[in-house]
């Protein structure tokens, strides 16, 4: 049962107004916005990290075309999660001028260009790249909208952990493309941003407590408390750190990666530590560690890139 | 905000009469489903001439 109150039902004038064409004011700039393309930029650098450090040989258009299938398929399943998501999304203020709350582009609109875009992404990865590949791409779409967005986020404190695997797949996803198989080095890699997401959302869900609980989202600090939240941010920033050092463990990658990854655990635990101390309201330890763990996860895949992928990538661009 | 406001309906004859906005709207979308068609296009010709023989090989 959805925890959010009922109130104006966005979702529900898919069928009200289906036989009232009302015209669209939607520009191209709000279609962009409904594919989120900040989360987009995120999984596409993710999932060529995954396609570069990968084994074998792919042509460069090849690698252009399954990383744009990727990206799209991103950007339909930020759009199918904004027409699910446009109630909640009205009443936070980090979500609220969303193009669906705004009245721009409507639920329908929103719905149609998702599918659509879905379809594309997944049956062009598949007859131009890898049928795995995009076996895993319908997957995480549908993991991401149906488990996540529609039957998790508003029913379970554990959302984003167990949601959070949507976001991890992009490089199993990019390796799969490359060398249509999979390993032990991509499912590592999928372990470090699976790990890596409970503290970061959190982490920002700590000093946006207020803006969850008013649409009645069962975050964490909503449901459990203050206190309870950041002993499972350290817990999960303690499992985390030894996953980032595990590729260097497992000789897929060498000292810079092993350096890096050990310094940026490190104050992944001093800022999860600082989170434990603080008392509210003071976020100032929350919003550090956000923001830090945005650079952890950037610093450890451009490392891995500039290591191991991009002698691999340059080799592959010349074959 | 409502934007059915923006259509007149008071005769049937005339149909739905969009406004400026609404037209300029509608001519950016039209043009970039047009761009994207287009691009797939060019993405599936460019990808067969690279495949070669292999296209129809694809490793599961």
């Amino acid at each position: 049962m959805s925890l959010v109150s009922e109130g104006t039902d966005f979702r529900g004038s898919l069928g009200a107004s289906a036989g009232l064409a009302e015209p669209s004011l939607a520009t191209v700039g709000d279609y962009v916005a409904l594919m989120k393309p900040r989360v987009m930029s995120l999984v596409v650098f993710t999932a060529l990290v995954g396609l570069a450090v990968a084994p074998g040989s792919l042509h460069p258009l090849t690698a252009f075309t399954a990383l744009l299938c990727i990206a799209v398929g991103a950007g339909a399943a930020g759009a199918l999660n904004m027409w699910y998501d446009a109630d909640i999304d009205a009443v936070m203020t980090r979500t609220a001028r969303r193009p669906v709350p705004m009245g721009r582009v409507l639920p329908r609109e929103a719905l149609s260009f998702g599918l659509t875009l879905a379809g594309f992404a997944v049956f062009t990865l598949g007859l131009l790249v890898s049928w795995l590949a995009a076996a895993l791409l319908a997957f995480t779409i549908f993991f991401y909208v149906a488990i996540y967005t529609v039957w998790l986020k508003r029913s379970t404190p554990q959302n984003i952990v167990i949601g959070g695997a949507a976001g991890a797949f992009p490089p199993m996803i990019g390796w799969a493309a490359a060398t249509g198989s999979l390993s032990l080095e991509p499912i590592l890699l999928f372990l470090i941003i699976f790990f890596w997401t409970p503290p970061h959302f959190w982490a920002l869900a700590l000093y946006r407590t207020e803006d969850y609980a008013r649409a009645c989202i069962p975050m964490l600090p909503v449901v459990a408390g203050d206190k309870s939240t950041r002993r499972q941010i350290l817990l999960y920033t303690a499992i985390l750190a030894p996953f980032g050092i595990a590729p260097w463990l497992f000789g897929y990658t060498g000292p810079l990666y092993g350096t890096t990854a050990v310094a940026a655990g490190a104050i992944m635990m001093v800022l999860g530590w600082q989170v434990l101390r603080e008392r509210r309201p003071a976020e100032r330890a929350s919003r550090n560690l956000f923001a830090f763990s945005i650079l952890y996860l950037f610093l450890l895949f451009a490392v891995l890139l500039v290591e191991r992928g991009w002698g691999g990538l340059i080799a592959r661009l010349a074959a | 905000m409502s934007i059915g406001i923006a259509m007149s309906k008071d005769n049937d004859d005339d149909g739905i009469v969009l406004t400026e906005a609404q037209k300029r709207a509608r001519r950016s979308r039209s043009i970039a489903i047009a761009l994207a068609l287009a691009a797939l296009v060019i993405l599936f010709y460019v990808m067969t001439l690279v495949k070669g023989p292999g296209v129809l090989i694809r490793p599961i």
